[in-house]
């Protein structure tokens, strides 16, 4: 099967939801710029015209026009280029997006789908590396995806765009250049259902997004000192697949979260209530939660290796539940040369 | 501009029918059975009598938190509203919004929502999709003054004259926000119209105690807006006489003086125009008399069904989170 990148394929999705259906149409700031939103939206504009827009930098006042041509019969998808503008926007996603359907009793549905981006790295610094997805995972009348892979972010893309609800998908641009076997056909993945990336008996390790490549790299560690990881990518995390979480924990009896993001009230905080509600005495450990500390995002880099946790946290928290001590990265074979800050050796910034 | 004895009537006829909605639900508060907020129109009735009147059931309005007078008279199902109001299964928004989230499809009244200035955009997104589709429909939105403050004002004017959308801003200038005045809100000399205009959209504003003059400034916007000329931005000042939320005056609060409420009194856009009419011999008191029985009797009728219907199911609370 061919290849193609995680943007490439936001891209391929896009392009085939806009060539099915007349009342897709996709906004945002940039969408017809030569970047063309991290290579997700290039080309759109000459193939669809006015379907492929830039905007007024308003994302209030925009998210709440792209609501109101969904309630007569559009399909838009609202494009952000970091997350934290799109706070702007709260107003509007919380107070209508989410509400139009429930508060005139199903009358009119929100077929909107906003696309952001969250990410790690090259001193992206407090208000351009934000992670907010429990903010939005908190709403009722939300739906929050999270993909990890070129294959998730198609399937998940277009489920989204067919969606009648408002659906916040959260791109990572750690993930823009990883590839993967992606058809060419248009193919559907399900919002809210996770699904195990690895099989493993002795611990659950759940992720979303980037994170999700952390807790492989740890699972593949793990393997080695004899650990069986089953690595959850949690794909949505509203809904939340807790019928996946229960069966996964249950059979290994352990359970870490991994959450590119905050700590506090964060999903990590979400799982493990869940656990403890519906799933009390099937843990054999305390459940750990290996997050962002409670900070802004430092800049520096110096300071951001603290921030960031990677797998080496992940292999640590997992061998400390079965009494192991620590290993360095050295220690578990982990050392390569590339820097903390970017993706892979072949970003150089400073976008 | 004279207008027609037909329309004339017409918007008498509205007039009154939102005044005696109102003052019934007035009326009725105190039982403690209309249980959610209410934000009475009374007094300023004749801008959503003026607007409505040019507009056909194609087109869409959306509005604020004081949309029972915009939901009339665009058509809007008064049964259904009254049932809304009273948290009944059988209102509009099937008992989930309540006063503040009034709803009719058939009637093209596509919402209403109280978020200062939330419900702008939505508008101006509206006519975006019907544009986008090509179809021909005009889409008004009505807001309060204290929404020119809030940025999505701004964006969405910005907006929708880059695009020359068939969209109306109608501004309510009503002089409060709940009790704080235009004073303390806006410099002495703000000119909303010039601002709209700085966003190369046409604006004009006038009397909104004068219904026949509402009536003809919005003739004159919803034309443009149907020859593909873009949007306007009208303001009509007027004047709530009731408290902001609920059935009471409140003039022991000393907010308002009572020279100020009396002189918006002595304009009040029902008596006044029903005066005109007569004066023009349209009106007389035989058919005033006919009118609010006639009006009365439908009121009756909905209120029956408001009381008699049923209160919601359990389910409810779960039903219409998500569209299916």
């Amino acid at each position: 099967m061919r290849k193609l990148t995680y943007a490439q394929a936001i891209l391929e999705a896009t392009d085939q939801c806009l060539a099915n259906d007349d009342s897709v149409y996709i906004i945002g700031l940039g969408v017809t710029d030569p970047k063309g939103v991290f290579g997700t939206t290039l080309g759109l504009e000459k193939k669809y015209g006015k379907r492929a827009m830039d905007m007024p930098v308003a994302e209030n006042g925009m998210t709440g026009i792209a609501i109101g041509s969904s309630l007569v019969g559009m399909r838009p998808i609202l494009t952000h280029q970091r997350v934290d503008f799109m706070i702007l926007s709260l107003d509007q996603i919380i107070n209508n997006a989410a509400k139009w359907h429930y508060m005139f009793g199903g009358k009119l549905k929100v077929p909107l789908v906003i696309r952001l981006l969250i990410g790690r790295g090259w001193g992206q610094g407090p208000q351009h590396s934000q992670n907010l997805n429990s903010i939005f995972a908190f709403v009722p009348g939300l739906k929050v995806v999270m993909p990890a892979t070129a294959y998730d972010a198609k399937g998940l893309l277009i489920s989204a765009i067919e969606d009648d609800n408002p659906v916040i998908f959260i791109e990572h641009r750690w993930l823009y250049g990883i590839s993967d076997n992606v058809p060419e056909k248009m193919y559907r993945e399900p919002l809210g259902k996770a699904r195990i990336i690895e099989k493993g008996k002795d611990v659950t390790i759940i992720s979303s997004s980037y994170m999700v490549l952390e807790a492989m790299r740890a699972g593949k560690i793990l393997k080695k000192y004899g650990i069986g990881a089953e690595v959850l990518d949690l794909r949505s995390i509203r809904p939340l697949d807790e019928e996946s979480i229960i069966r996964s924990v249950k059979k290994t009896g352990r359970l870490v979260v991994v959450d590119g993001a905050w700590r506090s009230f964060g999903i990590s905080a979400e799982v493990i209530a869940l656990v403890a509600e519906k799933g009390c005495g099937m843990l054999k450990s305390a459940p750990r939660r290996i997050t962002f500390p409670d900070t802004p995002t430092p800049t520096s880099p110096a300071l951001a290796k603290y921030y960031y946790p990677r797998a080496i946290d992940i292999v640590n928290s997992v061998r400390s539940m079965f009494g192991f001590p620590e290993k360095t990265e050295e220690g578990a074979g982990m050392v390569s040369n590339i820097p903390l800050d970017v993706p892979d050796k072949t970003f150089t910034g400073p976008f | 501009m004279k207008i027609n004895k037909k329309i004339s009537l017409s918007l008498y006829y509205q007039l009154l029918r939102i005044r005696m909605v109102e003052e019934r639900i007035a009326g009725l508060y105190p039982e403690q059975e209309m249980r959610c907020p209410v934000h009475l129109c009374i007094g300023q009735e004749g801008v959503a009598a003026g607007v409505c009147a040019n507009l056909d059931k194609r087109d869409y309005v959306l509005s604020n938190h004081r949309s029972h007078g915009h939901f009339l008279a665009k058509g809007g199902d008064l049964k259904a509203m009254m049932a809304e109001i009273y948290g009944k299964a059988s209102g509009c928004s099937r008992s989930k919004g309540g006063s503040m989230h009034l709803i009719d499809l058939s009637a093209g009244f596509l919402g209403s929502t109280p978020i200062v200035a939330g419900v702008i955009p939505v508008a101006v997104g509206v006519a975006l999709g019907t544009s986008m589709k090509k179809e021909k429909k005009v889409t008004v939105c009505f807001f309060g003054d204290a929404a020119t403050e809030e940025g999505v004002f701004s964006e969405s004017l910005n907006f929708a004259s880059l695009k020359k959308l068939p969209v109306i801003f109608i501004c309510e200038n009503n002089l409060y926000s709940v009790y704080s005045p235009l004073s303390v809100r806006q410099p002495k000399d703000r000119d909303n119209l010039a601002i709209a205009m700085g966003y190369g959209v046409r604006a004009e504003k006038g009397d909104g105690n004068d219904v026949a003059s509402v009536y003809q400034i919005t003739k004159k916007a919803v034309r443009e807006a149907r020859r593909g000329k873009g949007p306007s931005f009208l303001q009509f000042d007027t004047y709530r006489y009731r408290e902001h939320c609920g059935h009471n005056f409140d003039h022991e609060l000393n907010y308002r003086t009572t020279n100020e409420y009396d002189h918006w009194f002595k304009r009040c856009p029902l008596d006044n125009f029903e005066r005109k009419l007569i004066r023009q011999g349209i009106l007389d008191k035989d058919y005033i008399g006919r009118v609010r029985e006639k009006i009365g009797n439908e009121i009756d009728g909905a209120i029956k069904f408001a009381k008699g219907s049923l209160l919601p199911e359990k389910e409810e609370v779960f039903s219409d989170i998500y569209a299916p």
